[in-house]
């Protein structure tokens, strides 16, 4: 695929993002549409430390559960806007990556994972217990949604209709993609690769793999804080739950099943793995059983799942191409 | 010209094995050194030890008067010394130009703001690369291979972007471990040429060979080791007739004829 073929599409694709709410008038379906923006925000935020790093993050349910109640207590607690709200607890769930990062980044490979975990069950288990600040497992209800912006030609933008959530989120999710575009294809995001192709070589050309790291694993928390905040202002309701390790679980499937380290896959996997169970009107406990399934015949079949398949098909013919002109 | 680098009276114990004893010895400035041993002699850790992989026991190195034992490898590489490693070791996953591209990311100074924000400095930064990568590139020969996965060239060109890839972070003092490790009779020439040409551009040679062709042709002085000690030092004809180092490659009794 040449490259202005590349970019026809995506816009194709965007045009058809954007007009969606103006076909689909179902609140179902946009129901899923903007939990599968706000899940794309996740899993993209997830696959730069997972991906593009190569350190296996166990832990990203904990920072979206962290800036989901941090928006949620700054709005409720502290009466700030959501506007306010917003930046404070994506940096809030940031912070709380770089002290964790900071010892668990020293660990390598399985230990890591682990650590993770851990710090996951450590952070649901504080949400659950400490009642005073956040309900425990009564949840915190009530959560404002976004407050309307004003227009400086009068009249303001509300946020009150599902198609206004929407774009919202669209929105959210059309930064991310920039902002995290922008450092994967710059020097700093060459040096995660680095990290994540050979350490030992990263160290040995003058690559600081504990500042790399901490500084991808600090961002990819804050985008997980991100999309924590807008999850809370949509529903409306927290509880202990959404903190857990199964959040974490979800995000690692919709990476792993659209491609680890690519830009659109996360985004694929979150939308099949979003809609379809929803469409076929499979039960929770069956979805489970669902992602067991795919995901040990994606391991085994796809590893790099859909769109790092569809690339190494297209490498292939490129290589098969070379091969008959020499 | 003066010693670039001296290490003095370097130890590294492994449990109750000293891979390393008491070593002491100094680099002259444009230098081509040779250490050799038998496998095991602790050559390696002695490139570990430079670089900061590894943490000495006892002792200290010092590079162009400044203390750095106790720095970590990132640290050593920006403030001048590059190394290779005994297997070689490659971003495989990325081209052969990716591969020197990022490798001089130590030198320059671009932040995540200059990322998110594409200022003039991270243009420039970027641009720097590409030219430096560009010009390693031609200098290693395989400007060829240039947009070819790192993982799929041949065995030789792979120990050659190796060499690139430590060279791109413009160092002056350069440690190669068996830089021609599997590499047929022709191909030693042509790596032998390229170190050869890699201390015109005023780089310090630190060498692990065991091919004693090798060794003889292009060394300005050697290092012999054993067990981690030094059992020998000086130019190829002086080494090659002492009769410590033959017996240590050849077993006690040669040594005497």
């Amino acid at each position: 695929m040449n490259r202005i073929a590349g970019k026809w599409i995506i816009l194709a694709i965007l045009v058809i993002a954007v007009i969606i709410p103006l076909v689909v008038t179902n609140k179902y379906y946009m129901n899923i549409l903007i939990m599968s923006g706000i899940w794309s925000i996740v899993a993209l935020s997830l696959n730069l430390i997972l991906g593009y790093t190569g350190q296996v993050n166990l832990a990203h349910g904990a920072f979206f559960g962290i800036g989901a109640y941090a928006s949620a207590l700054l709005m409720l607690k502290l009466k700030l806007g959501f506007w306010l709200a917003l930046p404070f607890a994506a940096a809030i769930a940031g912070f709380f990556g770089f002290l964790i990062g900071l010892p668990a980044l020293r660990t390598r490979g399985s230990y890591f994972a682990i650590g993770t975990l851990c710090f996951n069950i450590i952070v649901t288990l504080i949400v659950d217990r400490w009642e005073g600040l956040t309900e425990g497992a009564r949840g915190l209800m009530g959560i404002p949604g976004p407050g309307p912006i004003p227009l400086p030609w009068g009249g303001e933008i509300s946020f009150k209709t599902m198609a206004a959530q929407y774009y919202l989120v669209l929105c959210f999710l059309l930064l991310t993609i920039f902002v995290l575009r922008r450092i994967i294809q710059s020097l700093v995001g060459r040096t995660f690769r680095a990290i994540r192709g050979n350490e030992e070589l990263a160290e040995a050309v003058g690559i600081s793999a504990m500042k790399t790291k901490l500084l991808s694993f600090t961002i990819s928390c804050f985008f997980a804080g991100v999309g924590g905040v807008l999850y809370a202002s949509y529903i409306g309701f927290l509880s202990p739950e959404l903190t857990d390790y199964h959040v974490s679980f979800d995000a690692l499937i919709y990476v792993m099943i659209g491609g680890v380290g690519t830009i659109v896959g996360p985004i694929i996997g979150t939308l099949l793995i979003v809609t379809i169970p929803e469409m076929l009107h499979i039960a929770a406990e069956f979805r489970l059983l669902l992602y067991g399934l795919i995901l040990i015949v994606m391991i085994i079949y796809l590893p790099r799942g859909i769109v790092g398949w569809i690339k190494g098909l297209k490498g292939k013919r490129r290589q098969e191409v070379v091969w008959e002109k020499s | 010209m003066g010693e670039i680098l001296k290490v003095h009276g370097l130890t590294r114990h492994f449990g109750g094995l000293a891979a390393v004893m008491d070593l002491s010895f100094g680099v002259q400035s444009g230098e081509i050194l040779s250490l050799i041993g038998p496998n095991g002699a602790g050559k390696t850790t002695v490139f570990n030890l430079i670089t900061g992989t590894l943490l000495p026991t006892q002792g200290e190195v010092v590079f162009q008067d400044h203390k750095i034992t106790g720095l970590r490898p990132y640290e050593t590489t920006s403030l001048g010394i590059a190394r290779t490693f005994q297997t070689t070791s490659l971003f495989y996953d990325e081209t052969v130009l990716d591969n020197l591209i990022v490798s001089y990311h130590c030198r320059t100074r671009m932040g995540l703001w200059d990322a998110l924000f594409q200022t003039g400095r991270s243009r420039e930064d970027e641009r720097r690369c590409c030219q430096k990568a560009e010009e390693i590139l031609k200098f290693i020969g395989l400007s060829e291979r240039a947009s070819e996965f790192a993982r799929n060239i041949p065995q030789e060109s792979q120990k050659r972007l190796a060499l690139g890839v430590a060279l791109v972070t413009e160092p002056k003092l350069l440690l190669l471990d068996e830089p021609t490790g599997g590499l047929t009779e022709e191909e030693n020439i042509g790596m032998m040429g390229l170190i050869q040409k890699v201390r015109t551009r005023g780089i310090t040679v630190l060498l692990i060979e065991h091919k004693m062709k090798i060794v003889m042709n292009i060394s300005d002085r050697i290092i012999v080791l054993n067990y981690g000690q030094k059992i020998a030092e000086g130019s190829p004809q002086e080494v090659g007739g002492n009769s410590a180092v033959i017996e240590a490659y050849l077993g006690v009794g040669y040594g005497k004829n």
